[in-house]
């Protein structure tokens, strides 16, 4: 179990680095955002046609599993089922061998960071080259992701170089981005064009043709689902779109709501197998992992409409100053706040639903329309319910309900002032409130003193 | 706009909206800790003609509970809000906290649902569109923008969470600053960001709490002004608070109060 959210960030938040450079990257992609958003006449009937699309994708869910398995299996692919991470990790290293590789290269891809699929490959002697040059980053310096879309956020370019110097073993490389680039070009271009086995997540994949789509920006993603002879796709259950045609709304979302580019530089899309061009082996593995158990809560299961955009954590306050890391969990910010606690059966992650203001910034801008603000006042009350709060806590919140039941103790409590005093004794003594705020002093005329005086 | 057009709006505004009977909708915060705000809102609607009542059974509306996990906890203090405020002699209920407004509106239909509470549900629906923040009911319903007030301060204004983005309030209080006369209003560089209290969050995540209110007091330091206004006494206390500990030297205040500020 990771350290809860309150501690780690408290750790996160010393990092000036990190500060700045979340300061820099979100406030930039904002504007950006922004700009392109508002060129669209029609982006408040887009968000809820992208809703409307995956919420009926998700009422039946079943149906459109089958068909898409229908779909790339009539196409020359294999689909897989996997019920967990263990299971999904099994059958991709079991694909891999049978393809007779110890190696694979990686698009980058959600789904393969939450099951951990690099370490299990690792454990079977399997080594995974991640091929997006901010996951390479990552990879190379042992690091962890920050944020869905640009895993090395808190990474400066100087940092980069002196990695890039280590690994690559080219002393002499400058903080030069072009010239950064280039040395990740050269180390990856080899290994695209030696290693069979590519490995991908999906942005989403049609029931009824069984075309898979991928949107990136570097073209790596285009190399690794073109050039090895097998291609392995890793998607969750929820990414299922019940028509081609849907591509229509989605793309039109995505790449504004997350880069804010009109268009991503590359969309791949591939359906099955095509003799002659590209892999000859696709097997797309169909991963469950806590997704159908989220199904279950009708207020909580619209975050799985989710479609990684990454719009929400570039706008919200709390992830511009925690940071990624300090929420320990492969998804981080408002949307990770919602969906880890809930795929992890409310047992693990269970801090994320109070790692927010509610300020409701990520509701604002997101293009499935997710009422992010109102599933984390939803998952507060459950997690309390069914998973227990700290006695303090709820002994004082069951103490200030019974005092706001009654006016008599209500008064009572303003004249004592012991209003005050038990909010002291709130989650957090008041001491973590005084430390850099004056704390409320409640004037000796409370208003109803006032408004009785004067009548 | 002079002084004589201003009072001629007033009157022409009491033309259309004859006085109204508002029950005032205090909140727990601003009765306890910011009273010098609902007496100004008492000020204010009573100086644009209307007759204040102040049903005082009102303690909380159940906002901390609900958003910290204890809806249960809340439920009953939904029900004795809708009991409070029914009685249908109130042809308004207003109040100064956009925040607990929104508790009104949002969340109590769902708690009502989390109830199984048919009778809570009914009532809310029935109540909930005779509740307004102050300044939806300033500009809204009286039609008032210019309320005669007089402020000669260099004042920012901080927009709150819940008014700017769950009550959507758009640019209603400032509509109602700009109509100040001799104010000095100077634009809150980064205002739609939060300022980082969300109630219990202040505590439960007190240091992300604290790095979000030292960008905000920054903000607020940069403009120069003396005044940092807002719609919402539980952020006014946050910013306030953080304002107070620096000795910065610049006051937190109700809209209200400037509102009700003569000369």
């Amino acid at each position: 179990m990771s350290a809860s959210f309150p501690q780690a960030a408290a750790v996160e938040l010393r990092n000036a680095q990190q500060r700045r450079n979340l300061r820099t990257a979100t406030t930039t992609i904002r504007a950006k955002r922004a700009r392109v958003v508002a060129e669209v006449d029609d982006w408040e009937a887009l968000r809820e046609a992208g809703a409307r699309i995956k919420d009926e994708a998700l009422a039946r869910l079943d149906v459109h599993l089958e068909r898409l398995e229908a779909s790339v299996t009539a196409a020359g692919g294999t689909v897989h089922w996997a019920r967990d991470a263990a299971e999904a990790n099994a059958i991709v290293a079991r694909l891999v061998r049978e393809a007779g590789s110890d190696e694979v290269i990686k698009v980058k891809s959600m789904a393969t960071d939450e099951i951990g699929l690099n370490a299990a490959l690792a454990a079977e002697g399997i080594t995974a080259h991640e091929t997006d040059l901010a996951e390479l980053i990552v990879q190379l310096a042992g690091d962890r992701p920050s944020h869905i879309l640009v895993p090395a956020i808190h990474r400066n370019r100087v940092e980069i170089r002196d990695l890039f110097r280590d690994r690559f073993g080219e002393p002499r490389l400058t903080s030069d981005p072009a010239e950064l680039t280039a040395a990740a070009r050269r180390h990856l271009r080899e290994r695209f064009l030696r290693v069979g086995v590519g490995v991908s997540g999906a942005n989403f994949a049609c029931a009824d043709t069984g075309a898979v789509c991928v949107v990136e920006s570097e073209g790596n993603g285009r190399m690794c689902t073109t050039l090895p002879h097998t291609l392995i796709t890793v998607m969750g259950i929820e990414k299922v779109l019940p028509r081609f045609d849907d591509l229509g709304v989605m793309l039109r979302l995505l790449p504004r709501s997350s880069t804010g580019e009109r268009m991503n530089p590359y969309t791949s899309l591939w359906t099955g197998v095509t003799p002659g061009d590209g892999p000859q082996a696709f097997h797309l593995v169909l991963l469950d992992n806590g997704r159908t158990a989220t199904l279950a809560d009708p207020v909580g299961r619209q975050a799985l409409r989710c479609i990684r955009c990454s719009a929400c954590l570039n706008v919200c306050p709390v992830y511009e100053r925690a940071g990624g890391h300090a929420y320990g969990s492969t998804y981080p910010g408002p949307i990770g706040a919602i969906l880890a606690p809930q795929l992890a059966g409310l047992r693990d992650h269970a801090s994320l639903p109070w790692a927010s203001s509610l300020c409701g910034a990520c509701y604002e801008v997101c293009p499935v329309r997710i009422d992010i603000p109102s599933v984390l006042v939803h998952l507060r009350g459950r997690i309390v319910r069914e998973q227990g709060a700290p006695a303090s806590e709820r002994l004082a919140m069951q103490a200030l309900a019974r005092v706001f039941a009654s006016r008599r103790r209500y008064e009572a409590a303003q004249r004592g002032r012991r209003l005050t005093r038990l909010a002291a004794h709130l989650p957090g003594p008041l001491r973590a409130w005084s430390e850099v705020r004056e704390p409320p002093r409640a004037p000796a005329e409370t208003f109803r003193d006032w408004w009785r005086s004067r009548t | 706009m002079n002084h004589g057009i201003a009072i001629m709006n007033d009157r022409l505004g009491l033309w259309f909206n004859p006085a109204m009977r508002v029950a005032l909708f205090v909140t727990c915060v601003n009765d306890t800790f910011a009273p010098q705000a609902a007496r100004a809102t008492v000020e204010l609607l009573e100086r644009l003609g209307h007759e204040v009542v102040f049903p005082p059974q009102q303690t909380c509306c159940g906002q901390m509970h609900a958003n910290t996990g204890y809806q249960l906890e809340a439920v009953p203090l939904a029900r004795r809000f809708v009991r409070v405020f029914g009685d249908p002699s109130f042809e308004a209920i207003v109040s100064p906290s956009a925040s607990c407004v929104g508790m009104v509106h949002d969340q109590y239909p769902r708690l009502a649902e989390l109830a199984g509470d048919r009778d809570l549900a009914e009532r809310v629906r029935e109540l909930a569109p005779r509740v307004h923040d102050l300044t939806t009911f300033l500009v809204d319903v009286l039609g008032v923008e210019d309320v005669g007030a007089v402020f000669p301060h260099r004042v920012t204004y901080h927009p709150t969470c819940h008014g700017l983005r769950g009550l959507r309030l758009a640019d209603r209080p400032l509509r109602l600053l700009r109509a100040v006369r001799d104010i000095d209003l100077v634009e809150l560089p980064e205002a739609e960001t939060c300022c980082g209290f969300g109630g219990t969050f202040a505590v439960k995540n007190a240091d992300t709490s604290a790095a979000m209110l030292a960008d905000k007091v920054r903000c607020v330091l940069d403009t120069g002004a003396d005044v940092c206004a807002a719609a919402d006494s539980s952020c006014l206390l946050h910013i306030g608070g953080g304002l107070e500990r620096q000795r910065a030297g610049v006051r937190a205040m109700h809209l209200a109060e400037i509102l009700a500020s003569t000369r």
